[in-house]
């Protein structure tokens, strides 16, 4: 019961600090906004790309070549190591009738009859296997080459090597500019807690002088931050929700010789809105236990 | 009586040993509320403001304590609610042995007593009502109990038609009562005054010391910090003196000696 009282305590003057102590309430809940802003259309940006770039590399296959004589069995066989070994995101077996068919559909109808009932591409077999992570093709090519039947290995090392870079540095640049951002919002919560506590450090004493728990004096401001970083992260979630559309046709203008396809806002959302609420309220409660720390002790 | 007198030596002897910080013990009537032994308050600064004083108050005494400015009473009554720690020697006050409960256990000592300043120390944001409330909300005392406690204790103190005044439409004097009223919420064993006239009228002092008084009367221990001799003199209490840090009289019915 005592426990329920003290976290109602808690929770109601949290909502009166922040109404309270409004100016700094606002400045914070603002650059919290800001960041929180920031970080969804990055966010937005980021997904669509990466949605983008995983649709690009399912077409980012190789080719396995067989030796000649591998029989069809033998390539299933192989076929059946390579999913279980590998990550793989699709293997696709075409038989040596079906590239001749493919083939044949890429020259003139003369040239196809000089070679009757003849398949020239007997020994073409082939697996086409696409991985799931392209970075990880390298492995998975010296891995296949070793495979008894397997004559070669076609790939394209560029179009690999590229995708791979891409993921990189967008995941480099997105840990930096998160963790700055994260940085300034807790100082900033930081700062108008320890208002809070200036403005109220008489309270405070008599609190301590009439023996309230360090929960009951500390609660109020631990609140507050976790409130403070809430509205921030709720913010720019409605501004982006209601944008979403005009950032579509941006980055359609922006990268139109990419001819890129967007995730549903409900796709984006599914993932943002949790994490963007999540960093607000981690924000808000490490800013301000950080800060009540420091200034409320016994 | 000499039990627990005996505990504090033997506090003295054990040091530092784990588990009788906050030792509650039986609450019996006319047994010491308060004791110090050889208590050392050196600041930082190298002032010495308390030098091995000691002294034992009995429950449901009524004792002044003077002294000229800068003897050492403040630091005193601050070593009583753990307000600044002792440098040596063991202090034991409702049933704490102050000079060794951690930080967390100084919330449930300070709930044995109320405190009463000079200044009041008054929320001003606050109604009167809210104000004494305040005591109550920060033990985590339910509703329903507030709201039957703080009428009883504006009774008490004569001010239940200021209910809902802000603390600035109030005197000097209501404004200490209503102090007294916050103090006296929580039922203290121990109500310890720190000039609790300082800003007030010669006839709004003498009412609030009726008003401490009538609380001793009801049972509660008090101790009065005070420069006003003409209200020591004509209560006829034990008073303690003290001068640079030690204590120079301590006599029952007595006046103030302090020149």
């Amino acid at each position: 019961m005592a426990n329920i009282l003290l976290i109602g305590h808690g929770i109601k003057h949290g909502i009166i600090n922040v109404f309270k102590n409004r100016r700094f309430s606002l400045a914070s809940i603002g650059t919290i906004a800001a960041c929180l802003f920031l970080f969804g259309v990055f966010y937005f940006v980021l997904m669509n790309l990466q949605y983008n770039v995983d649709k690009a590399q399912e077409n980012v296959g190789f080719t396995v070549l067989f030796k000649e004589g591998t029989g069809e069995e033998r390539i299933h066989e192989i076929q059946d190591q390579i999913v279980e070994k590998l990550d793989t995101a699709n293997v696709v077996y075409t038989s040596a009738e079906d590239a001749w068919k493919n083939f044949k559909s890429e020259l003139s109808e003369d040239l196809v009859k000089t070679f009757g009932n003849d398949n020239p591409l007997k020994d073409s077999a082939s697996l086409t296997v696409t991985l799931k992570d392209v970075t990880k093709q390298n492995e998975a090519v010296g891995y296949i080459e070793k495979i008894e039947g397997v004559r070669k290995v076609k790939r394209s090392e560029e179009v690999a090597d590229v995708f791979g870079t891409f993921n990189n540095f967008i995941g480099v640049i997105s840990g930096a500019i998160i963790v700055l951002l994260l940085g300034i919002s807790i100082f900033l919560i930081s700062t108008t807690v320890s208002m809070g506590i200036t403005v109220r450090r008489e309270e405070i004493s008599i609190m301590r002088l009439i023996g309230a728990s360090d929960f009951f004096i500390r609660g109020p401001f631990i609140f507050e931050g976790m409130f403070l970083g809430l509205i921030g992260a709720a913010i720019p979630l409605g501004i982006l929700y209601f944008c979403y559309e005009m950032m579509i046709k941006f980055m359609r203008s922006e990268f139109s010789a990419l001819s890129l396809e967007f995730l549903t806002m409900n796709q984006i959302y599914a993932d943002l809105v949790p994490i963007a609420l999540g960093i607000g309220l981690g924000i808000g409660l490490c800013g301000s236990y950080l800060t009540v720390r420091r200034h409320l002790r016994y | 009586m000499a039990r627990i007198e005996d505990i504090v030596e033997e506090e003295q002897t054990l040091g530092n040993e784990e588990g009788a910080e906050g030792m509650a013990l039986e609450d019996t009537r006319h047994e010491p509320i308060i004791i110090l032994k050889d208590v050392v308050k050196e600041y930082k600064s190298g002032s010495v403001a308390l030098n091995n004083v000691s002294l034992r108050i009995n429950k449901g005494e009524f004792v002044f304590i003077v002294g000229a400015s800068g003897s050492g009473k403040s630091t005193l009554m601050k070593l009583l609610f753990r307000e600044v720690d002792a440098t040596s020697g063991s202090i034991y006050v409702n049933g704490f042995f102050v000079h060794r409960i951690r930080r967390k256990q100084i919330p449930r000592l300070r709930r044995t007593m109320g405190v009463v300043f000079q200044n009041f120390r008054l929320l001003k944001d606050r109604s009167v009502y809210d104000n004494i409330a305040f005591a109550q909300k920060a033990i985590a005392t339910p509703g329903p109990r507030i709201r039957k406690r703080v009428p009883q204790v504006l009774s008490m103190v004569g001010l239940m038609e200021k209910v809902h005044a802000n603390p600035t439409e109030l005197s000097g004097g209501e404004q200490q009562r209503v102090a007294i009223a916050r103090a006296l919420v929580n039922k203290p064993l121990l109500l310890l005054a720190d000039e609790p006239t300082g800003n007030l009228d010669p006839n709004n002092s003498w009412e609030i010391m009726k008003l401490l008084d009538a609380i001793n009367k009801m049972g509660t221990t008090v101790v009065v910090v005070t420069h006003n001799h003409e209200i020591v003199d004509a209560m006829k209490k034990r008073v303690i003196t003290i001068e640079k840090g030690e204590i120079i009289s301590d006599e029952q019915r007595g006046g103030y000696t302090h020149g």
